[in-house]
């Protein structure tokens, strides 16, 4: 099981990225945050579960556990784009289809100073990856 | 004498801005050029002295709205050593120029079997069109190899030539690799052979001087906003003889002669290719910007791009992950860096102040034939680039490479 969503939490991002001190400590937190995330397998990573609207490639899995909380995984070959997932997953994976629709990723991004990247014309795609956890987990 | 960059810098108010906190390196030319003063000037002269229709109204304002937006023509013409201004056609851009030379003259003209020659290098403006032609019509498009080293296979281009070659349709330097293709030698090939010939010249006109007639070439294309002009201005310039053959494309009001509810008859060129009101302040704005081009000495320029080329290529030589792409020659460079996704190194490059493009620069099958699925990052330059623009961006690589 990944870590994002489970043992790591929105909570602790936030924490994570305010002892960050300027862009460059926060892009290495996102690089670190990549490699924790596991990749995707090969299998999984095909056209039903691209997210379109990333210069890079980017994918998404979701499924609903017994419990009702979704388990969300995502992958992406761009390393930034993959941490930004690992931020967005802490904060949803795991949760219930409730719980999800009413996080406020914007403030989010805003308090871990990334918000530019949610943005609709950032090429990176991750307002898609957002749009997408949310359509799969809708209520 | 060299040119005084700094003082050149001056002319452009963007590239006094910062992003992210740090001065602007603007790297990303091929996609759409920075507008000098004299531009932005024109533009707003237009709509605060001159607006109104063109050609058809009886009063001043008109007039002079006409008389700038037929001198901006005949300063295309000029600067493409055009024979006639009525062989300069506006468009909305290199690619609406091409869709007019496809939907007007490939669709009419061309028949099953016949062939369209397009090569590897195309962006995807000159690719669409003609697949749609050639779905249509029943034409077959083939294509130009790549030879070692990202450049065009002559010898493959030779053998692909036949009596069934109709059109051929190339850009004159690759948008994603910045090579300057040997068009001249295509063209006298396609002429061999009595195809019909477009150049898509989006990225070549910023660069350097281009003489249509030299060329020869039948169609020549390009934008205005790549060579310091506005956005939504382009240009389709014509052999005379194939425009008066071709029929209009778009139809409705500016382009007719007589209308009657049981026929309509077309205008003169070139404005039987120029349906509706036209983008006038692009135009002249674009006018504007061929004059101030003209006013620089462009050999010197040249010069000053190549030394930045040179200064771009030795310091990516330098680096032992990067890999360059073909053999830039103009404008544009292309790279990748081991391991490491070109979307990873834009962001990085981005919180520096430092623009680039990355991905497959609307190039997919080239990307394809590279085998370069995540594409390439492509630093562009044009002449008000500085050295010191170069050794920022090596810089900011060198500190994006830290991170992996």
């Amino acid at each position: 099981m990944q870590a994002f969503g489970h043992t790591i939490t929105d909570t602790e991002i936030r924490t994570l990225f305010a002892n960050a001190q300027g862009w460059e400590a926060r892009y290495k937190e996102l690089i670190k945050l990549a490699k924790q995330l596991p990749a995707l397998d090969a299998a999984d990573k095909i056209e039903a579960n691209a997210i379109h609207g990333c210069e890079s490639q980017a994918w998404l899995v979701s499924e609903v556990n017994v419990q009702g909380l979704w388990q969300l995984h995502c992958d992406s070959d761009a390393r930034i784009v993959k941490g930004l997932m690992a931020v967005v997953l802490a904060a949803l994976n795991n949760k219930t289809a409730e719980q999800i629709q009413a996080f406020d990723m914007e403030a989010y991004f805003a308090d871990i100073l990334l918000l530019n990247h949610l943005s609709p014309s950032r090429g990176n795609g991750l307002r898609a990856v957002v749009t997408a956890i949310k359509q799969s987990c809708a209520l | 004498m060299p040119l005084d960059i700094d003082t050149l810098r001056l002319d452009f108010p963007i590239l006094a801005h910062t992003v992210n906190g740090q001065p602007l390196v603007y790297l990303d030319n091929a996609a759409t050029t920075q507008k000098p003063r004299a531009v932005l000037d024109a533009l707003n002269h237009y709509y605060q002295s001159q607006n109104a229709n063109v050609h058809r109204a009886a009063h001043a304002l008109s007039g002079q709205a006409t008389q700038a937006f037929e001198a901006a023509r005949a300063k295309v013409a000029r600067f493409i050593n055009a024979l006639d201004d009525r062989q300069v056609i506006w468009t909305r851009g290199t690619t609406e120029a091409i869709n007019l030379v496809a939907y007007s003259f490939g669709m009419h003209s061309l028949k099953a079997n016949d062939e369209i020659l397009l090569s590897t290098m195309e962006h995807h403006a000159n690719i669409v069109p003609w697949q749609q032609v050639a779905a249509a019509t029943g034409a077959i498009i083939k294509v130009i190899p790549l030879a070692t080293d990202a450049e065009l296979d002559m010898e493959a281009a030779a053998a692909l030539f036949s009596t069934r070659t109709k059109l051929l349709a190339v850009s004159h330097i690759s948008n994603a690799l910045g090579a300057i293709n040997p068009i001249k030698q295509l063209i006298a090939m396609a002429k061999a052979v009595g195809a019909v010939t477009l150049i898509d010249g989006a990225q070549a006109v910023g660069h350097f001087p281009v003489d249509v007639q030299a060329l020869d070439c039948d169609f020549y294309v390009f934008s205005g906003h790549k060579m310091f002009g506005p956005t939504g201005i382009g240009v389709l310039y014509g052999k005379r003889e194939l425009l008066e053959a071709m029929p209009p494309w778009q139809t409705g009001g500016e382009m007719i002669k007589k209308v009657s509810f049981e026929q309509t008859s077309f205008g003169e060129l070139p404005f039987k290719f120029e349906a509706g009101t036209p983008n006038i302040a692009g135009a002249i704005g674009l006018g504007a910007g061929i004059d101030y081009l003209s006013g620089l000495d462009r050999a010197a320029i040249a010069k000053h791009e190549q030394a930045l080329m040179a200064q771009l290529l030795a310091g990516l030589n330098a680096m032992p992950e990067v890999r360059i792409i073909g053999r830039p020659q103009a404008g544009a460079v292309s790279f990748v860096i081991n391991e490491v996704h070109p979307q990873d190194v834009a962001t990085l490059l981005d919180m520096q102040g430092i623009a680039v493009r990355t991905g497959h620069h609307c190039a997919m099958p080239l990307m394809q034939a590279l085998d370069l699925p995540q594409g390439t990052i492509r630093a562009s330059i044009a002449f008000y680039n500085s050295a010191d623009d170069i050794t920022a961006l090596l810089a900011g690589l060198d500190k994006a490479r830290e991170f992996f």
